[in-house]
């Protein structure tokens, strides 16, 4: 059957284990070619299937240095530093020999990922020729051999068997060392190094540019101008030994000579300073860091300073700025620990999103990253003049000794600066949401259209299309998820059903859809833009619940007594025609209007009334009423221009929604639990520790409440007991502080904790889990899942009872989750600013903290956090701070906590990347600090005002014809969301 | 979603260099011993098993054992100190081994005509020399040979093979030990090859009802391969030991 050679690889670990494996050497590993008659005869002996064409003949690598087309073998290091050179289109026709595949795998797990996902796509035609259990490139490893010469020596062995195998065809063997450069070329193999290689490809492009750097490839030769790294070893050795401090190593984001390094065991971060202390560490290093004498040790700077160097190794503006740092801290007082960075431990380089700086010419351009923490990066480009315009992103290769800034290279350019289009894409970015268009291996997995109900389908499902169910959502929502209906089955029995959109019924495990929904996991809403999770075929149609249509859907029906009390409940799959589907306004009118008195009508009426009944027996069991500055932007339908910025509206409606949604999810969440012990989905929301409640707990000190904190339950009533008449906002205030202290809510498999852990604090539930929406969060379809097996409607599959799978899914959900929440946040953010461009308005704020030289002013119109400095930098302060009673005084004013404000905001856009708020009082009046009233002051504004509306609706107009589809949706998709993530 | 544990190649080779559906390399002789009535040694990759078997004698210990109408089956399973990576001392009959060899006897007892030697005892004694994954399919495997080389009558050959899934999709046969730590839930058969009929069968961890029909057709198929193999050695033995007196060639 076939050969074996079995030989003896020998690894001792640790505790000197001698684990030895065997190793089969085959005959029947193919050079990947269709031409090839002897490998072709292997591969049908094996009956190993119809060989597909691993090469193709249609992509011909062009370059000048060889005649002809040819096929490139690389060597690990081209792999692991040319990655985003490899990714270029351009290469095709590769061989990545499983030595080379293997050495990646081990030297860098995202390089490998990437690696993996071009070898799978079919159109790069990157070929893996397993040469290591070939019986003709099978080398063995020499005594005494290192396993680098020894890896080298097989992918030297495989090109030239390639080379003896093909005659007829070329190979190039592309490799960034020089040693193995110069072997390879004494042993008659084609090698150039990956630089030669592209520069004289015929069609390179912009190729060129993505070219990592290596230190000798910059002009710059100058004398160094950082102290040299300690090695690995050194530093290891002097950890041990005490004399270095491992840590964390953070840039301060004022300063760019100064940071932070975070070492365990000390209260206080050491600072470093300067060109000598900082020594090329980058944000987010894992640094080793030498400690100085204690009378060498300084304080914080506190100064703001900017890095204004160009592109030249010109140091005299960097010696000066160091200068001004010393002068700085002899002033102050307190000192901290200090040291100086003596060697990298692990860098954390990853790839950066901002702009060039302006004003240079030449091939050699600055980048600056947008997240102020990272150091500007010099970047060779041919294109600059595009790139000005244009957002984009980089990554650091190195940062050798006589360079002032780190070397690093051009990935890709997202779109023109202060775009919409852009900035969204940078939100994404950012944020790691994937947003690529649906694959057609996706779309292939939909439902052919028309679609309709079939006989089978009728007899699996009950048929609920004679009842009166009927949806209520925001206005303008396209994928309605859930359904309701209510009507009397007894003298004193109602019927209460909610209907969930059958999101699984398409959905099959396994699929590719699947595979994409769960990698996904939620549905992300930007302002002005919505990334499904499924395709829009499906969220907004097939699985939309609309009025009128038939639709799939899974049932929760419960009996109830007119007191609310559950009396049975039972789940099963349905089909369910909507009779309507009503905003929440349109609800609330129905229900308030005596005159009607319909089916709809009644129904409505019948669930408000047990809704809140359900609300008063939750809040009396502890759950907590939250509150977040939520905001809804408007948008302008022509313009896409931020209109309006607006605190959402509550109706009863929205509760009645919300209260039989926590109520599905719970049942649910008992019924999946009792018949998957061990792998049911869950959402949990853990008890945060009382430490988290400090500022709250002080803030309600400071105002006379006692805030209570041992259980939900005391945290709830004492937030409703915090009500001062005059002041109404005062406890919205302290229920806005109560939300950030609590942790994030996570989703869990039943099977990896304790019970006591399956708690939700904020609903004051033991078991909770998310079942109403599954046509925007994952984890509600791997509920539905669950459910249909627990109710008979579905078969199990392996990965959805495997406790670790589900697992590592709910991590990734986790993950995914938070950053959906960051994004939208980032997105509102970044409209805000936009709606603020250009003007200046007085605004009414409340005081959300006094700091020693500023107050936090939460603006709840805009649900916008900014500071209030309340002196300027040299000016001596009108304020005098009280530290024990937490006030600012200057004059007869006094500013405690929570009190009402109003102030001017306007936007400093001084700084493109860095655009940000700035606020001047304007009550309660003080002498020499706050401003006149806007309207007194208008007339001056006025005319400079006009100009830039006017500029920034131009700028505006241009961007406008590409979003106009999917903008009225998204608003209101937008608007649902913010609703329902409380539930 | 992840790719931390791929155990086959997207080329569809094992870490090993294996395919899905091949055995490790078995090596295997009988007659290593010339004290026992039968003995034999198999070396399945770098499994290896020594096999050494008594009887059938008079029943040792308490009469009260014996039994009027079959034979006693007498199994005892035992590692060497220096059979895994790490050293280890193992005595016999802690609770491993006492369940190795239940396992074992209930194996062998389906094959051997018990019915044949009442009031009498058979003794098999297995002893790991190294073990790298699959040790009690290696056992059964050199206690059937032992059983043969001892000339006590078998119903036919008891063989046993262990299978797992890769990537969470293909069976693969005959798992390493390395294979066995990565990977997932590992199924092991003991089977009657020839008449097809499942004597053992065990399970590390659970599979789903899904996969378990492949998964258990693959290990009964690697049951199939292993006693072709086996065939060939115990013909082959069978012609060297008799052509002194001309049995090997009378076929």
């Amino acid at each position: 059957m076939f050969t074996t050679k079995s030989f003896i690889k020998k690894n001792k670990i640790g505790n000197f284990l001698k684990n030895v494996r065997e190793h089969y050497i085959r005959d029947d590993i193919v050079c990947g070619f269709s031409s090839c008659y002897s490998c072709q005869n292997i591969q049908n002996n094996q009956n190993i299937g119809c060989s597909k064409d691993n090469f193709s003949s249609n992509h011909v690598n062009r370059c000048k240095l060889v005649e002809g087309n040819h096929y490139l073998i690389l060597d690990t290091n081209v792999v692991l530093n040319q990655m985003d050179v490899l990714e270029d289109n351009l290469f095709g026709n590769v061989i990545i020999l499983h030595t080379v595949l293997n050495e990646v795998k081990h030297r860098s797990l995202p390089i490998f990922k990437r690696l993996m996902s071009i070898i799978d796509n079919p159109s790069r035609h990157f070929y893996v020729f397993t040469n290591d259990h070939h019986k003709d490139t099978f080398i063995h490893q020499e005594d005494q051999e290192l396993i680098n010469d020894y890896n080298d020596r097989c992918i030297r062995k495989a090109c030239t068997w390639y080379h003896r195998h093909l005659p007829k065809e070329k190979f190039v063997f592309l490799t960034e060392d020089n040693e193995s450069k110069r072997i390879a070329l004494e042993e008659n193999i084609m090698t150039f190094s990956m630089s030669e290689y592209v520069h004289n490809l015929s069609d390179k492009h912009l190729v060129e540019d993505k070219l990592a750097k290596v230190s000798s490839s910059f002009p710059f030769t100058g004398k160094d101008i950082y102290q040299a790294h300690m090695s690995l070893v050194e530093l290891l050795e002097g950890i041990r030994g005490g004399k270095l401090y491992q840590g964390t190593f953070k840039a301060s984001r004022e300063n760019f000579l100064e940071g932070y390094i975070n070492v365990d065991g000390f209260d206080d971060p050491i600072i470093v300073q300067g060109r000598e202390g900082l020594n090329r560490a980058v944000d987010g290093d894992i640094v080793a860091v030498a400690l100085f004498e204690k009378e060498h040790w300084t304080s914080p700077t506190e100064i703001i300073l900017e890095d204004e160097g160009v592109v030249e190794e010109n140091i005299d503006e960097l010696v000066e700025k160091e200068k001004e740092i010393k002068k700085a801290i002899k002033k102050k007082g307190d000192i901290k620990p200090t040291g100086k960075v003596v060697g990298v431990i692990r860098r954390k380089w990853r790839q950066y999103c901002g702009i060039l700086e302006g004003g240079i010419e030449g091939v050699y351009q600055l980048f600056v990253p947008s997240n102020r923490s990272i150091p500007k990066i010099r970047i060779e480009t041919r294109q600059a003049e595009f790139l000005k315009t244009q957002k984009l992103i980089v990554t650091i290769d190195s940062w050798p000794q006589n360079s002032r800034y780190p070397h690093g290279h051009f990935v890709r350019a997202l779109g023109v600066i202060g775009h919409q289009d852009t900035e969204n894409e940078v939100v994404l970015l950012e944020h790691d949401v994937p947003h690529s268009q649906f694959s057609e291996e996706v779309l292939r997995c939909l439902p052919k259209l028309p679609w309709v109900i079939t006989e089978e389908d009728e007899s699996r499902r009950v048929d609920l299309r004679h009842i009166t169910i009927c949806s209520v959502d925001p206005p303008g929502c396209t994928d309605i998820d859930d359904a309701l209906h209510c009507r009397i089955i007894d003298d004193n029995k109602l019927e209460v059903g909610v209907h969930i959109a059958d999101v699984s019924h398409f959905i099959r495990p396994g699929t590719a859809i699947d595979l994409e929904a769960a990698s996904r996991a939620t549905t992300v809403y930007l302002v002005n833009k919505r990334i499904d999770m499924v395709p829009e075929l499906l969220s907004s149609n097939l699985c939309s619940l609309r009025g009128g249509e038939e639709r799939f859907a899974f049932s929760c029906i419960w009996e109830m007594d007119y007191e609310a009390n559950i009396l049975s409940t039972k789940f099963h799959k349905s089909i369910i025609k909507s009779k309507s589907a009503m905003t929440y306004e349109e609800a609330q009118l129905i229900i308030d209007d005596k005159t009607k008195n319909d089916d709809i009508a009644f129904g409505l009426r019948g669930l408000n009334k047990l809704a809140k009944i359900l609300k008063t027996r939750r809040l009396e069991k502890g759950a907590l009423v939250l509150a977040s500055p939520e905001v809804k932007i408007h948008m302008d339908s022509e313009t896409m221009e931020p209109l309006e910025v607006e605190v959402k509206k509550l109706f009863e409606t929205n509760s009645m929604v919300e209260e039989f949604m926590l109520l599905a999810n719970i049942s649910v969440a008992e019924k999946i639990l009792q018949d998957f012990p061990d792998c049911a989905m869950l959402r949990r929301h853990p008890t945060p520790p009382s430490t988290n409640f400090d500022p709250l707990v002080k803030a309600g000190k400071h105002l006379g409440f006692d805030i209570q904190i041992d259980s939900g339950k005391k945290l709830a009533v004492s937030l409703d007991q915090a009500v001062s008449d005059s002041n109404p906002y005062l406890n919205t205030m302290l229920r806005i502080l109560a939300t950030r202290c609590m942790l994030q809510a996570v989703y869990f498999p039943s099977g990896t904790l304790q019970k006591s852990d399956f708690f939700h604090y904020g609903l004051a539930v033991p078991l909770y889990t998310h079942f109403t929406s599954p046509i925007r969060r994952y984890a509600d379809i791997i509920v539905h899942r669950l459910l249909a097996v627990s109710c008979g409607a579905d078969s199990t599959y392996p990965d959805l009872l495997d406790k670790h799978k589900s697992s590592d899914l709910c991590q990734n959900l986790n993950y995914r989750n938070r950053m959906a929440q960051y994004a939208g946040r980032a997105s509102v953010a970044f409209n805000t600013h936009l709606f603020f461009k250009g003007k200046i308005q007085d605004e009414e704020g409340y005081v959300l903290f006094v700091k020693k030289n500023a107050l936090q002013i939460l603006l709840p119109k805009y649900g916008l956090e900014c500071t209030l400095y309340l002196s300027k930098k040299g000016d001596e302060s009108l304020f005098v701070y009280d530290e024990e009673e937490q006030t600012q005084k200057a004059g007869n004013v006094v500013f405690h906590a929570f009190d009402q404000v109003t102030v001017r905001v306007s936007l400093d856009s001084k700084n493109i990347q860095h655009e940000k708020f700035v606020l001047q009082l304007v009550y309660p009046y003080i002498e020499g600090f706050s401003v006149k009233p806007l309207i007194e002051s208008e007339g001056a504004d006025k005319s400079n005002m006009e100009q830039q509306t006017m500029d920034y609706q131009d700028k505006c107009n241009e961007q406008v014809s590409t979003m106009k589809k999917n903008k009225r949706k998204t608003q209101s998709n937008n608007e649902k969301r913010k609703q329902k993530k409380k539930v | 979603m992840s790719r931390k544990k791929e155990l086959i190649s997207n080329i569809g080779l094992r870490l090993d260099g294996r395919r899905a559906g091949e055995l490790r390399r078995i090596r295997c002789k009988l007659g290593v011993f010339s004290e026992p009535d039968g003995s034999a040694y198999i070396e399945q990759g770098l499994t290896k098993v020594l096999a050494a078997v008594y009887g059938p004698h008079q029943v040792r210990g308490g009469r009260s054992k014996a039994q009027h109408d079959s034979a006693i089956v007498n199994c005892q399973f035992s590692m060497a100190v220096f059979s895994t990576g790490e050293r280890k001392r193992r005595p016999r009959g802690d609770r491993k081994s006492t369940e190795m060899s239940i396992h074992l006897h209930q194996a062998l007892v389906a094959a051997i005509k018990v019915e044949l030697y009442p009031w009498t005892q058979i003794d098999v004694y297995v002893e790991v020399l190294h073990a790298d994954g699959g040790i009690y399919p290696a056992c059964v495997n050199a206690a059937t040979l032992a059983l043969i080389d001892a000339g006590i009558p078998l119903k036919e050959y008891v063989c046993a093979c262990t299978a797992s899934l890769a990537n969470d999709d293909i069976p693969m046969i005959d798992i390493s030990h390395q294979e066995e730590v990565m990977g997932g839930p590992t199924l092991t058969v003991a089977a009657l090859p020839m008449s097809k009929k499942v004597v053992l069968l065990e399970m590390s961890q659970r599979f789903h009802v899904d996969h378990l029909p492949k998964v258990l057709k693959t290990a009964l198929q690697g049951c199939v391969d292993i006693k072709n193999i086996l065939d060939v050695t115990v013909s082959n033995n069978v012609k060297e030991i008799g052509s002194s007196t001309r049995w090997g060639n009378m076929t």
